[in-house]
């Protein structure tokens, strides 16, 4: 019997705000299996991000217990077992694109030569080969985002955290980069937490599809996927794509029925 | 080359502004001249003699660039009547103050940004150092250090250093703090130390920042050199020139030394500009 990656009981967590406490996590209870991809689905405000940086240690629960790999948070995350995907893709603007990509690494102290290495390696993983020399601005929001992509990725971590990582995209540039999303989870056989607020995206990309509700942020559904591994982005247009989807609209209507 | 037409204009307006007001100011002179002589001067003759007294109320534009050129050209640059001379002292100063001044700056605003006791006891004594007039304290400073021995250049450059500091300061801590909440969490997802976040983050992130406060501060270290250069009666650089200048009534002399100090500033700035742009550029910075 395999451990779960990430394993929530009952979890809380309330925000002390000045206008009281804010109940950002209710009894979120929740196991991810090593290589699930999982996305995290709800409004704005249902805590999808929040219970995410739970998971990265970037918040404290609190109360419930939380542990990744096994262990805490803050274990995990001081064993750097995690590469974190923000929204924005964050990258230097002082350091080239490899530059950015090699930043955990020197922080990690990996010698010169696996650093060159790895970055050459994750960089041709996101298809920014030969980009490697180039300043951020120089490239589009789609390149940038993949290549903060190639940054979490360049490290040993085994379990991939994105929130909302392509929000800020046109939807031609998303379909694309959840396509090529999709073949580098199964290229790299990673444990994924996805944050969305698209529907469409949380059945394409999923194997488990995790639907959130605001005040208090809970789980609403848990559905997990009876698609194929191997999806073309003409799935969509499947029966079985548009049941699924139907599902998590019907979850998303639920937790908005009393306000 | 569009800009050039404005920026003329507004100098030709400047140029015959000043040369109305130097008729206007010094004809009383030419006037009680006239007077006691017993004769008459027509306006014409009234005009062309303001323009060239010896110690004009306002030396026209081109006594001042004559008397600009001799500094700077009419003398060999070791005579006390070089120009070059008197900028130089002024400029080793305000470059020892500068240098100071702006290791201080980020000394103190590294201090400030880590620890939390020190942005609440540093930073309103640098704010309190600000309000006081360097004309009250710089005498001071220079008669205290005087008392232990320390002449020429270092009291100078103390001055300049109190006055630069300040803006470096202040940048330098807006800066330091640039960077987000996202870029923070980002570095402690790797789990990096602070010195790593100091290094890799904060330090790269804070340059633009340094570069307009290192303009600012240039300028006050020189203000700072030069008002140092006033009280002790120095007598060498920009601000002794200055002094001995408003002595003897040599208006000329002292608008000579303004327009000195006023293009080493400009000078200064310069050089600090091109230093950010190639700083920046090496760090793909400048696009």
């Amino acid at each position: 019997m395999r451990s779960p990656v990430i394993d929530a009981k009952n979890l809380n967590l309330v925000f002390e705000t000045n206008d009281g406490p804010v109940q950002a996590l209710k009894d979120v209870t929740l196991s991810i299996e090593r290589g699930d991809f999982v996305s995290f689905i709800g409004p704005s405000g249902c805590g999808k991000t929040t219970f995410l940086r739970c998971i990265a240690a970037l918040e404290q629960p609190t109360s419930g217990s939380l542990t990744v790999n096994g262990i805490s948070p803050d274990e995990a995350r001081k064993a750097r077992s995690y590469g974190y995907v923000f929204q924005a893709a964050g990258l230097y603007p002082w350091r080239t694109i490899a530059g950015n990509v090699r930043l955990p690494l020197e922080i990690m102290g990996y010698t010169q030569a696996e650093q060159a290495e790895r970055v050459r390696k994750v960089l041709s993983l996101v298809d920014l080969e030969g980009f490697g020399k180039k300043f951020p601005w120089q490239l589009s929001g789609g390149m940038q985002q993949r290549a903060s992509i190639a940054r979490a990725l360049a490290f040993d971590a085994d379990i991939l955290l994105m929130d909302e990582p392509f929000g800020a995209l046109d939807e031609i540039v998303r379909d694309r980069l959840n396509e090529e999303l999709l073949r580098l989870w199964a290229a790299t056989g990673k444990t994924i937490g996805f944050v969305t607020h698209s529907i469409p995206e949380a059945v394409y990309l999923s194997t488990k599809i995790v639907v959130m509700s605001p005040r208090p942020g809970r789980i609403t559904d848990v559905i997990e996927s009876p698609l194929p591994k191997e999806r073309p982005l003409e799935i969509r247009d499947s029966a079985e794509f548009l049941a699924i989807a139907h599902r998590v609209r019907e979850g998303l209507r639920a937790g908005h029925a009393y306000d | 080359m569009k800009s050039i037409l404005p920026i003329l204009s507004v100098l030709a307006a400047i140029v015959v502004l000043w040369y109305g007001g130097a008729v206007w100011l010094n004809s009383q002179w030419t006037y009680d001249q006239a007077a006691r002589a017993g004769v008459e001067v027509s306006f014409s003759e009234m005009v062309v003699d303001t323009l060239r007294q010896d110690r004009p109320v306002l030396p026209a534009p081109h006594q001042v660039a004559v008397g600009l050129w001799q500094g700077v050209a009419g003398q060999a640059i070791t005579s006390k009547r070089s120009l070059v001379f008197h900028a130089w002292v002024t400029f080793s100063a305000t470059m020892a103050g500068f240098g100071l001044g702006t290791f201080a700056g980020i000394l103190l605003a590294i201090g400030i940004v880590h620890s939390r006791a020190m942005d609440m006891s540093v930073m309103p004594w640098a704010i309190a150092s600000q309000t006081i007039p360097i004309l009250a304290i710089a005498p001071m400073v220079i008669v205290v250090l005087a008392s232990l021995g320390i002449k020429g250049m270092v009291p100078k450059a103390i001055i300049a250093a109190y006055l630069s500091f300040f803006p470096v300061l202040v940048g330098m801590v807006k800066g330091l703090r640039a960077p987000d909440a996202m870029q923070l969490d980002l570095l402690r997802t790797y789990s990096a130390s602070q010195a790593q976040g100091f290094w890799k983050l904060r330090l790269p992130a804070s340059m633009p920042y340094l570069f307009a406060s290192l303009k600012v501060g240039i300028a006050a270290a020189l203000v700072g050199t030069i008002v140092a250069e006033l009280p002790a009666g120095a007598t060498q650089g920009l601000g002794a020139r200055l002094l001995s200048g408003s002595y003897y009534g040599q208006t000329i002399q002292i608008w000579s030394a303004l327009f000195g100090a006023a293009i080493l500033a400009a000078l200064l700035v310069l050089a600090v500009g091109v230093i950010e742009r190639i700083t920046l550029k090496a760090k793909g910075m400048a696009r």
